[in-house]
């Protein structure tokens, strides 16, 4: 079998005449059944949905494919909305460029890989490296995230990306972070204690925002506690405030309760192991 | 055994398990639909699957599944009188496949259901380590067979192919089982070998492995001490020797295995309490030597038994679900989905903490005799 | 009789450098500068041993000393080295010896084995931000626990356990005793040892009582053939003792310290009398053969209630692999193998460079056999003699030791530089020396700065060499022989290393 052991992934790709059955259109709104296509696959129909002018994509029965939302780059500004019924598969949204995706389910790993704008809504628990190398845009994840959330996140001037996760994470949250901002709420969890380890470890920019309780011996070496001022509870209000409308909770409750503001301490903090 | 052992297989693939606590008899659509899922964590040069409880009239015999290479007819004979030699070989056939599936050179695939008949010095040996002795001697010792199911009631079926089409070879819509892993692999070495592909299997257990072991080279040379000769150069067959080392023979249950395989950071054992950090330390101390080191995802099965295990770090994923009487573990949530959209629980343990399944009834109850 | 020989070294001084302020004279210990009558400074270079002391404290780097270019006629077999020795021994009718390792260019197989590091299939692991663990156990192991299990977190162990070394790197200081370095330098390995969390090494001069308090849980004493400073509060207070069989640098022979050298606190520490030679003997004289060192090993466990593991330390010699496994069924919980590049403060030169075997082949050697065995479990292995890098330290823990041990490397970290004239008591670096004047020049606790240091650095660099292959503990790399490969071996040398070549 010569095409066997070489690129699984586009094997038995059918072109995009055989799936037009698959979508339903509704003046600006697309509706596609995505039960037993394969990736690459609903991703062809997502753009050409998009491009034949669709503004609102419904996917349903989405079961594992991957890359929801990456082929939607357009040169021009157009923003689309995609509606996910299902699991989607890993990265999802990766290399965003300003849609808007809700997931009515839980996700998998890569939520929002190196995402550059857009925002990401999740009713439900993401999967491991949620938000890698996000560069802007917002994230919002109702429950809870598994390894290496927002490892080396990343932010420029006021580009600053955010990532709000609704209960805790596990362990390596903000590895290597390097700007944005993560905010972690700690919801249903017992006597509000996190177990995630290595909090911040490598962290030389951004911030974390934590409420719940946390040991010192959890948090990485480059990570310092400061006090919270009025600046920071003003983006807990904008960011905190949108999760709580997207999920159905009262932001006055989600505000209340001890939040530690997490900042590296350094921004060289490797400087002193290398000698020259 | 010197320096020259050939190149390491690298695993990287798909893995699944489903489990039906009470005992009840399942059919391969749950765990196929799984693996075609995820197919493209995979690349159709091998795939596989361990069922249990699926003969059930020969519940008592263990039963061996045997690949011939290249037909090899001499190695056949060998190996037919090798074991009529040391048990009483109750039946025998060639496994059932259908050749219009889509796999590649198929080898002459043979099951044998035997009992063991152990003479001389044999006699202080029981049945498993009989067993044991006698698979090992065959896979290093005859040239082109290869043993690679050993059970009793349970049985391995796996070759080069994508998992479907390996299903659809050994037409596994004829069986019914109560615990099904499937496997689907993306290795880099050149394949052509039936036998590299996953479950690996010794007696009952059965490992799918996803991941490459860092420390393969440290574990094999302790397990060697032991008597396990690594002869299949992959690590999943080093996770399945010291699995059986330390649950068959020093009957340590899964809690503490996982601790040995995935042990947690010094820096938070040195955090714990008292007790609980001696015995992590002392854990640590003794074998070190079996930490797996390096990415995996492991789901392991035996009679009554089935379990999902990361490495220490979680380089790997793992997701477990849970609906009514069934155990899902999968690489992958989507995979569980396409099998049941409905969950009562789906979650992800962190690194090093294992995913168990338990029989919640006597097995001998509940299998059935015909 | 007048001597035939050529000086070594010449010292040059740069004319319009030199601002004249004698540190020259002050710094060396060997006599080479001096004033003359009229106060310039004289140089005596047949005296220079190229210790380079002046050359470091000349304010205004005025001072080239090198090896003189004065040459016999080039001979490659015939060297200048041996012409040398022959005329010293027809003027002297001795033995000639020497300080520090062999220094003839014998194959380095650590230069020939490359590691691993991870790409795609596998991934590398980042030191400066995962965790990456160096804790080493050092000492018996049993094969398997057996355990009461009442839950995940409620386990008794009911396995009686022998007492283990816990060291936070694997990377240990060598036996050195007091005697042949001094004592400033002795307490800055025991304070750098204390710093760091690893162990030194007192060797086999004893253990001054008054570093035993603070120092003793660092400490493994050795219990060498002259049996020195060897009472039971010395056995007790220390974390594991050491008894030596032999050293890489002078295997099959015994030790000599100059009577010059034993002052009144070597005479109290070793308890000899002041001014007698120190010999310590070739072999223990109560080990003859290897049920006597069964013996000691247990009366050692006696008398320390079983609370410490008893270590042996063989020179690495052509049936190594074979006395390994005999010491290890006689009870020895470590076994230190030192290769013929290990260190002394004096040894004859013909022993030192031309007996026993390289560490890397000894340790693939040992390893194999205890594995084959089925007894590797029962020992931990400590490989010693010319580690000289951290990237040694890894190749020899992946062919398949538990730790090693620094015995030259630390020296050089405290200022030695080499010029193997420790048995001249000279040592102007203050190390190899008992001259009050010359040991005041190495401070303590500068000098435990710098070790600490050194083993920081290695550690560090440790990390990163294991993170590169993808391994996160250290117990995952000992003997893992499939992270090395050779280059420029010989199918036989691969073979003995149990590792394949580059490309394979």
């Amino acid at each position: 079998m010569r095409e066997r052991g070489i690129d699984s992934y586009l094997n038995g790709v059918r072109k995009l005449d055989a799936l037009m059955g698959y979508i339903k259109f509704n003046q600006r709104t697309a509706e596609i059944d995505a039960s037993d296509l394969k990736h690459k696959e609903l991703n062809d129909l997502m753009r050409y949905c998009a491009l034949k002018g669709a503004r609102k994509i419904v996917l349903k029965n989405v079961c594992g494919q991957r890359y929801i939302g990456t082929r939607l780059y357009f040169p021009n500004d157009i923003k689309l909305e995609i509606e996910i019924y299902g699991t989607p598969g890993n990265d999802l949204g990766a290399f965003l460029n300003g849609h808007k995706i809700i997931v009515h389910g839980n996700a998998q790993d890569g939520i929002g890989n190196t995402m550059n704008d857009g925002e990401i809504i999740v009713e439900g628990r993401g999967g491991d490296v949620v938000a890698m190398a996000m560069r802007g845009g917002r994230i919002f994840i109702k429950e809870s995230v598994g390894y290496r959330a927002a490892i080396h996140m990343k932010e420029y001037k006021d580009k600053v990306p955010v990532l709000v996760i609704g209960k805790t994470s596990q362990d390596f949250l903000g590895e290597y972070m390097a700007g944005g901002i993560v905010i972690i709420l700690g919801i249903g969890l017992k006597k509000e204690k996190h177990y995630a380890h290595y909090i911040g470890t490598g962290m030389h920019g951004g911030v974390i925002y934590l409420r719940g309780k946390v040991e010192d011996y959890q948090l990485g070496k480059e990570v310092g506690v400061v006090e919270m001022d009025d600046d920071d509870w003003k983006i807990l209000e904008k960011h905190v405030g949108d999760f709580a409308k997207y999920f159905g909770y009262e932001l006055d409750d989600l505000l209340s309760g001890k939040f530690m503001k997490l900042i590296p301490v350094s921004k060289r903090p490797y400087g002193k192991i290398y000698a020259y | 055994m010197g320096r020259r052992t050939p190149e390491k297989d690298i695993q990287a693939c798909a893995l699944f398990g489903v489990m039906n606590k009470l005992g009840k008899r399942f059919g391969c659509e749950m765990v196929v639909t799984a693996l075609k899922n995820m197919k493209v964590r995979g690349n159709g040069l091998g795939a596989g699957y361990a069922v249990y409880g699926l003969y059930p009239k020969f519940r008592d015999c263990y039963a061996l599944h045997v690949m011939f290479q290249d037909g090899n007819i001499e190695a056949k004979r060998a190996v037919d009188r090798f074991l009529n030699e040391n048990f009483d070989v109750v039946d025998d056939e060639e496994i059932p496949t259908n050749p219009e599936a889509n796999v590649v050179d198929p080898p002459l695939l043979w099951r044998y259901f035997v009992i063991p008949q152990k003479k001389g010095k044999d006699k202080v040996l029981s049945d498993d380590d009989y067993v044991v002795s006698k698979v090992m001697y065959i896979n290093t010792k005859i040239d082109d067979a290869y043993v690679f199911s050993s059970g009793k009631n349970m049985g391995v079926f796996k070759g080069v192919g994508y998992p479907e089409d390996i299903a659809e070879f050994y037409m596994l819509d004829q069986y019914k089982g109560y615990i099904w892993l499937g496997h689907s692999r993306f290795p880099t070495n050149t394949p052509g070998w039936w036998g590299g592909a996953h479950p690996f299997s010794i007696l009952d257990w059965a490992v799918v492995h996803n991941g490459e072991l860092s420390s393969y080279g440290t574990n094999r040379r302790y397990l060697e001490m032991f008597g396990y000769y690594c002869t299949l150069y992959t690590d999943t067959e080093v996770i399945a020797y010291a699995i059986d080392l330390l649950m068959r023979k020093q009957k340590l249950p899964i809690e503490v295995v996982s601790k040995i395989f995935a042990p947690p950071l010094w820096h938070i054992i040195d955090h714990m309490d008292e007790k609980r950090k001696k015995f992590y330390t002392t854990l640590r101390m003794v074998y070190g030597p079996l930490l797996l080191n390096g990415p995996f995802t492991v789901i392991v099965a035996r009679h009554g038994e089935m379990f999902g295990l990361t490495d220490r770090i979680r380089l790997r994923p793992i997701t477990a679900g849970e609906v009514d009487e069934y155990l899902f573990i999968s690489s992958e949530e989507a995979a569980i989905r396409a099998v049941s959209p409905e969950l009562d629980r789906a979650w992800t343990p962190p690194g090093g903490e294992p995913i168990i399944g338990r029989l919640e009834a006597d097995l001998d109850e509940v299998l059935p005799s015909q | 009789m007048k001597s035939y020989l050529l000086n070594d070294f010449i010292v040059e001084r740069i004319e319009d450098r030199c601002i004249d302020c004698g540190a020259c004279i002050q710094q060396c210990s060997f006599g080479v500068f001096s004033r003359d009558k009229d106060g310039k400074i004289k140089i005596q270079e047949e005296k220079c041993v190229g210790c380079l002391r002046c050359v470091i404290f000349c304010p205004t780097k005025a001072l080239i000393v090198r090896p003189n270019p004065t040459t016999y006629r080039p001979n490659s077999y015939w060297t200048r080295e041996v012409i040398q020795d022959i005329k010293k021994q027809a003027e002297t009718g001795g033995v000639i010896l020497t300080g520090c390792g062999n220094d003839k260019p014998f194959k380095v197989y650590f230069d020939h084995i490359l590691l691993n590091a991870s790409q795609v299939t596998n991934p590398s692991i980042d030191p400066l931000r995962e965790p990456m663990e160096l804790r080493v156990f050092l000492g018996r192991k049993p094969d398997r626990l057996e355990i009461e299990f009442n839950g995940a977190d409620d386990v008794e162990i009911k396995t009686e356990l022998h007492p283990n070394l816990v060291a936070e790197t694997p990377i240990l200081f060598a036996g050195m005793s007091y005697g042949a370095i001094s004592y400033n330098a002795f307490k800055a390995l025991a304070m750098a040892a204390a710093e760091f969390g690893t162990y030194f090494n007192t060797g086999e001069g004893g253990f001054p009582k008054e570093l035993r308090e603070k120092y003793g849980k660092h400490a493994i004493v050795q219990c060498a053939s002259g049996r020195f400073g060897v009472d039971p509060e010395y056995l007790n207070c220390a974390a594991a003792i050491e008894i030596k069989i032999g050293q890489g640098a002078k295997p099959g022979i015994g030790g000599h310290l100059p009577g010059e050298k034993v002052t009144e606190k070597i005479s109290e520490t070793r308890m000899i009398p002041e001014g007698t030679d120190a010999l310590s003997p070739a072999p223990q004289h109560d080990i003859y053969s290897i049920e006597d060192l069964s013996t000691l090993i247990y009366a050692l466990k006696e008398a320390t209630n079983y609370e410490k593991p008893v270590a042996v330390k063989i020179a690495a010699v052509h049936n190594v692999a074979a006395i390994a496994s005999g010491m290890v069924r006689a009870g020895a919980d470590i076994i230190v193998i030192d290769g013929f590049r290990g260190g002394t403060g004096a040894s004859p030169k013909i022993i030192r460079d031309h007996v026993g075997i390289p560490i890397e082949l000894a340790i693939a050697a040992v390893d194999r056999r205890l594995r084959q065995e089925g007894i590797r479990n029962k020992c931990s292995i400590i490989a010693s003699g010319g580690i000289r890098c951290s990237a040694d330290v890894v190749k020899a823990i992946a062919l398949g030791a538990d730790a090693v041990y620094i015995g030259t490397a630390a020296l050089i970290a405290m200022g030695c530089t080499m010029c193997q004239r420790c048995h001249t008591g000279k040592c102007s670096w203050g190390i190899c020396t008992q001259d009050p004047n010359l040991v005041k020049r190495l401070n303590p606790k500068e000098a435990a700065k710098r070790l600490v240091n050194l083993l920081r650095g290695w550690s560090l660099e440790i990390k990163e060499m294991l993170g590169g292959m993808g391994i996160n503990a250290i117990e995952s790399l000992r003997g893992n022989r499939d992270q090395l490969r050779g280059v420029g071996l010989e199918e036989w040398e691969l073979e003995v290393l149990g590792i394949k070549g580059a490309g394979e």
